[in-house]
């Protein structure tokens, strides 16, 4: 099984959020939970649930990443754009302020 | 402009209230998402790739100078500071947090504007003609027409649930400037033999993964028959439209399917038991809806204005500007103004909140206070006097609106693409950015003349690229950014579909992909005179498949 972890939104502003390995919610993949076997993303995506089903996620979804030293890292332009923000406007979304 | 009565402004006022509450009760816990994203749908709140966005509609494209400074005023107060004008005539915001959204709908409704039908399967803004009301060449007044769509159309409680969303569109002349022929249902207006205004009547029309052209199904309908007409339309497709397949709902593949003659045969059955009922146009209504649209009080002026040919003949950005930027206009010494929202290398149909208090101010200082958005996702003023063409001129540099390129090949449409939306495949502004830059010498843009460059980052092609000269669709293959190139495809009076080049190419090579379909043109071309998609139809797609592939 390829390294996976789990994203969202934010009830709050619709940004973009990661699933922690204590069941928070990081802006950053950097801290998210990597699933590694089927039994740790069931894991993870029964925790995701519970917090869509309370209402302060939307729409949870499990995608593969790359891992360097065990942090994970996005795999495709659509998951790379999410952790940065649009790429035509570098002001703006989370890589404005990491820049 | 057409102004809202008390049912609109009461019903607007309580659907605000309303939904001020279901954000409150979302919030609190008490709505899940599956209950509440039909109800923000329903008011224009999408969830896009990095945040909420919100779409406001502007009915078919037509705002005063009080609503433009009221959309820059949310624009900075509720958002990042811009917002994103749209081929639907339409505006995105971007960023706007949840729990500000009934504010930001409030702040609308105080100037008559809403968000509601800019999403679901419902009857979506009305496309229309944004030279309408001044167009030289016009039959007339498509607003009229548009606006008493939109009354029928609001809240139409048979046509809220329908299999897919459906888009109307209104052009006042022969010549198309609203896409009728890429719509679910496309209106020309004409005149009959004696002189009395009605409609050519197209439908099915569409892009999206199954591009159609419309259809004719009447040569003529009179325009008191309009709206039992549209419902007849409605009400066959509601029946008979495809509800179990996503990509095979829209009215294009109901059409494709049933036939044209078999179609409009169903329409006329079903007109037949409506058209002298209550959805006649009584008469008055249309007069009534026309003095809305009265004229504004033009100055009796002389065509020739020598004034202005000392400015051109003085000024070469200027001369450049009013060659490509400015058209006529059916009043004598007045002209129409398309205000660029394509900077060389810049993001097609972004305003920032300055731009659009500076246009509201010319609107007001130079026009009557009057401004449209294009479908090619730019602004309008739609009454200037030539003798002020070149003070307006100047506040649109001081602005950075003065780029001198409608219609030409740095003019593209884009798609928000992969930077924003959720459904995109792959980006679609950098590419634009990429063309832009490429083109942005004025006298080589000038030298290739009128031609339509747009750009989809996604199969649903709200960038239209279907119905470009130069098509471009970007696709996701195996998480690398790929753009086809479709060559022939028109979007006026003889639309017509692209056709596909062939391969994909990839980021690198998109712009210069473009640049040799440009030089194919210009080294085919029978003179200067001999547009882009003349040459094309002439030529065929060969001499540019080859050139494009040469090297392969």
């Amino acid at each position: 099984m390829p390294n996976t972890a789990i994203t969202a939104n934010r009830l709050a502003d619709g940004f973009v959020i990661y699933l922690t390995a204590d069941g928070g919610w990081s802006e950053s993949l950097a801290d998210a939970a990597v699933a590694t076997s089927d039994d740790e993303l069931e894991g993870l995506q029964a925790v995701a649930e519970r917090a869509a089903r309370a209402g302060t996620v939307i729409a949870p979804y499990a995608f593969d990443v790359e891992t360097d030293a065990g942090r994970p890292l996005p795999r495709g332009r659509r998951e790379i754009l999410r952790t940065l923000g649009p790429s035509v406007r570098t002001d703006l979304g989370y890589q404005a302020a990491r820049s | 402009m057409y102004r809202y009565d008390e049912f609109d402004h009461t019903f607007v006022t309580q659907r605000v209230a309303q939904f001020r509450e279901q954000v409150a009760r979302r919030i609190a816990g008490e709505l899940t998402e599956d209950e509440f994203k039909p109800l923000r749908l329903m008011n224009g709140l999408y969830l896009q790739l990095h945040a909420y966005m919100l779409r406001v509609a502007i009915p078919y494209g037509t705002l005063s100078s009080r609503q433009l400074r009221q959309l820059g005023y949310i624009a900075r107060r509720y958002d990042r500071g811009y917002g994103h004008f749209t081929t639907r005539q339409n505006i995105q915001f971007n960023w706007p947090t949840l729990k500000d959204v009934p504010d930001i709908l409030a702040d609308l409704a105080a100037v008559e504007m809403h968000a509601i039908q800019t999403s679901g399967n419902c009857i979506r803004n009305t496309t229309a003609d944004a030279t309408a009301g001044v167009a030289a060449d016009e039959v007339a007044d498509s607003r009229i027409y548009c606006e008493i769509i939109r009354q029928w159309s609001t809240l139409h409680p048979e046509f809220s649930f329908l299999p897919r969303k459906f888009k109307i569109a209104v052009t006042g002349s022969g010549r198309d400037r609203a896409v009728t022929a890429a719509h679910d249902i496309g209106l020309r207006l004409k005149l009959d033999a004696d002189g009395n205004p009605g409609f050519e009547v197209l439908v099915g029309g569409g892009q999206g993964r199954t591009p159609i052209l419309a259809v004719t199904i009447r040569e003529f309908l009179p325009e008191r028959h309009l709206l039992s007409y549209l419902e007849a339309i409605l009400r066959v497709y509601n029946q008979l439209g495809r509800r179990d397949n996503i990509y095979k709902a829209r009215i294009k593949i109901l059409v494709r399917e049933t036939g044209r003659d078999e179609f409009a045969r169903l329409v006329e059955e079903e007109w037949a038991h409506i058209r002298d009922g209550e959805l006649r146009l009584p008469d008055g209504e249309i007069e009534r809806i026309q003095a809305y649209f009265a004229p504004p009080a033009y100055q009796a002026l002389d065509d020739a204005c020598p004034e202005l040919a000392v400015q051109r003949a003085g000024n070469r950005a200027f001369d450049a500007w009013v060659g490509s930027n400015v058209e006529a206009h059916k009043r004598p010494g007045y002209a129409v103004v398309t205000i660029s929202l394509k900077p060389h290398g810049g993001i097609p149909g972004d305003a920032s909140a300055e731009q659009m208090e500076a246009v509201a101010d010319l609107a007001d200082r130079y026009g009557f206070g009057e401004i449209r958005v294009t479908y090619k996702q730019n602004l309008l003023l739609p009454d200037i006097r030539k003798g002020d063409l070149f003070a307006l001129w100047q506040g649109l540099v001081a602005a950075g609106l003065a780029t001198a390129n409608a219609h030409r090949v740095t003019d593209i449409i884009a798609c928000p693409g992969l930077d924003y939306c959720n459904l995109a495949n792959a980006r679609a502004i950098p590419v634009a950015q990429a063309i832009s830059e490429r083109f942005a010498d004025p006298e080589r843009e000038r030298a290739i003349g009128n031609v339509t460059v747009n750009i989809s980052g996604c199969i649903n092609a709200c960038a239209h690229h279907h119905v470009a000269n130069i098509g471009i669709l970007g696709v996701d293959k195996k998480g690398k950014e790929f753009y086809q190139v479709t060559l022939g495809g028109a979007a006026d009076e003889n639309a017509a579909i692209g056709d596909i080049v062939g391969p994909a190419f990839d980021e690198d090579r998109i712009a210069d992909a473009v640049e040799t379909v440009v030089d194919v043109y210009l080294a085919e071309r029978r003179g200067a005179d001999e547009p882009f998609i003349d040459t094309y139809r002439r030529i065929g797609l060969k001499p540019f498949k080859e050139k494009l592939y040469a090297a392969h």
